[in-house]
């Protein structure tokens, strides 16, 4: 098969560069259309974990020998490294973690708590992963802040005619999705951005679906914070972090306590680093990050307007052919607008027992709520089948998906 | 195929066709579960009387297994003592958990849902309407008391 869209892409021999495509689940080909949930990773990325163990592992910053050395080097490395795929002024504005759901629950702990009061306002959306919700619940119930939700239209577009109404002298925090994670939506966040600013308020921006997918610039988009999960865009799991713009990453108080953090302990009191290191105790997640880097490498190597060109049209293909054979598709239908999670319901079949007989086919999609159970309600549905794209995607691979979902018809027929 | 020692033509039969899934107005105990894995949602209802269940009923939403399950305890448990209900409820658990081998005639339908053992995601479907009766009929045993 050829390359698709612009032709810069070439998913048939990306796919090569990924071992786990060896595998034949079912004696069938593996077709994984499953990487919102997590990537695969590409050799290159499980050869720079492997050379970090078994060439530089040290534990960082304590020891002055030269492995130490190295490893605190290549760390430092990784950090600068991802904040230049971001667009971040500098590398201190980068805090390492394990990735979006730890990021938000530091946003939400160090700010959150720190700055809001009874009266203030947290204004999420409906389109909302947990991890973008729960930890602003707990900040809501320790400070009194209230929690308000922008709602959806039809196709699954946050709803801003009164935004007005909504982003207020009141509101603190705007947390939202850059990505949906479901149904693929895309909020205008430089316009949320603009207005969270204008009432003095910070915009976190959940990036888990978006920084893998597109081409992301935090100071064009004038965030406050962005997270990123590494796992999700070929790394290591437990790989990535949260950007901070670093005068708001100052003023914050540190999440985790513990060794490294630290500038000095009393019995009654300690005095911390600045960020980063203020936000990273205990011992790193040295390899991943290293691992990360060579994520990036490769996605820059194939570009990230060719990766999202490339997700664009199998996007298009996917949701042409879905609803050809009459499934449902939630959200926009538009692919130009939406990133590449297509959400389906189909002949009324469960998705847990598509997804069943999809698996029998070699198929991997996910079935569930998706951690969306808000956004679940607003479509009306307990679930949803979803299929979702990267780089080493073709449309062969749409392909045997449309042809599977016949033989889950044929399985369960029309009830 | 695999897939149809899951997908067992009685459990499909269950789920295209259920039994006794309907409202039970004036149930005596009414308890109502979901499963948040797959959004699965079960409800049970049950006219009690002199120790028995006396009728049975059920609504819900959710995957085949879980409804296919749920249509089978309503005709399982129906005419049974409170007793003999818990009992069974028991035994379906042990079967799901490897460790009952079931018995035909006490399991009727139910014995065709033993191929979910081998999908430990799909336990929790298969189980979800017996946990529901399993709490409904405790329920029913402390109003009793009471």
């Amino acid at each position: 098969m050829t390359a698709i869209g612009g032709g810069m892409l070439d998913a048939e021999r990306i796919r090569k560069d990924f071992p786990i495509f060896e595998r034949t689940p079912h004696g069938k080909r593996l077709v994984y259309l499953d990487s919102a949930n997590t990537s695969q990773k590409p050799r290159q990325v499980i050869d720079a974990v492997t050379d970090f163990y078994e060439r530089h592992n040290a534990n960082l910053y304590r020891a002055v020998y030269e492995l130490a050395e190295e490893a605190t080097a290549r760390f430092e490395e990784a950090r600068a490294r991802l904040a230049r795929f971001i667009g971040a002024p500098d590398p201190s504005c980068l805090v390492f973690n394990r990735g979006t759901t730890e990021s938000v629950n530091l946003v939400a702990h160090g700010y959150g708590r720190k700055f809001l009061r009874e009266g203030d306002e947290i204004l999420l959306s409906d389109l909302e992963h947990h991890s973008n919700v729960v930890p602003w619940q707990f900040c809501a119930q320790a400070t009194g802040a209230k929690l308000r939700f922008i709602s959806l239209d039809e196709e699954g577009r946050l709803d801003l005619a009164n935004l007005d109404g909504l982003i207020t002298e009141r509101t603190k925090v705007v947390a939202v999705t850059g990505q949906s994670n479901v149904i693929g939506t895309m909020p205008p966040i430089r316009r949320l951005a603009d207005a969270a600013h204008a009432v003095g308020a910070v915009i976190v921006v959940d990036g888990a679906q978006l920084v893998p997918h597109n081409r992301v610039d935090v100071v064009e988009l004038d965030i406050d914070f962005l997270t990123i999960s590494g796992h999700k865009m070929l790394g290591p799991t437990a790989s990535g972090g949260l950007y901070g713009k670093r005068e708001v990453l100052d003023r914050m108080d540190p999440f985790l306590g513990g060794g490294e953090m630290i500038m000095e302990v009393h019995r009654d009191h300690s005095t911390f680093k600045d960020p980063p290191h203020r936000f990273e105790a205990g011992t790193m997640n040295i390899a991943q990050e290293i691992g990360l880097v060579a994520a990036i490498d490769y996605l820059e190597d194939i570009g990230m307007d060719s990766v999202r060109a490339h997700e664009k049209d199998l996007t298009r293909y996917a949701i042409d052919r879905l609803l050809d054979v009459g499934a449902t598709v939630f959200g926009s239908h538009d692919a130009e607008s939406r990133g590449g999670a297509v959400s389906f319901w189909f002949r009324d079949i469960h998705p847990h027992d598509m997804a069943q007989v999809l698996d029998q086919e070699g198929v991997c999609v996910r079935p569930g709520h998706h951690c969306a159970q808000i956004l679940m309600r607003c479509l009306g549905v307990p679930a949803t089948t979803r299929a979702s794209f990267y780089v080493y995607n073709t449309q062969e691979d749409v392909d045997a998906l449309i042809e599977a979902l016949g033989k889950v018809e044929a399985f369960f027929g029309s009830r | 195929m695999a897939l149809d020692e899951l997908y067992k033509e009685v459990i499909l039969d269950h789920y295209k066709t259920p039994r006794n899934k309907r409202g039970l107005p004036g149930a005596e105990v009414s308890c109502k579960k979901n499963n948040p894995l797959c959004g699965d949602e079960i409800t049970i209802r049950a006219h009690l009387s002199d120790g028995r269940v006396q009728e049975i009923a059920f609504e819900g939403q959710g995957c085949s297994i879980s409804q296919a399950s749920a249509s089978m305890l309503t005709e399982a448990v129906d005419g049974k003592s409170v007793t003999e209900a818990a009992a069974l409820a028991e035994k379906f658990r042990g079967m799901m958990e490897g460790k009952v081998e079931p018995e035909e005639d006490v399991f009727g339908d139910l014995v065709a849902l033993r191929g979910v053992v081998k999908y430990p995601v799909r336990i929790k479907c298969a189980v979800l309407a017996w946990d529901v009766l399993q709490e409904a009929l405790a329920g029913a045993t402390t109003s009793a008391r009471h």
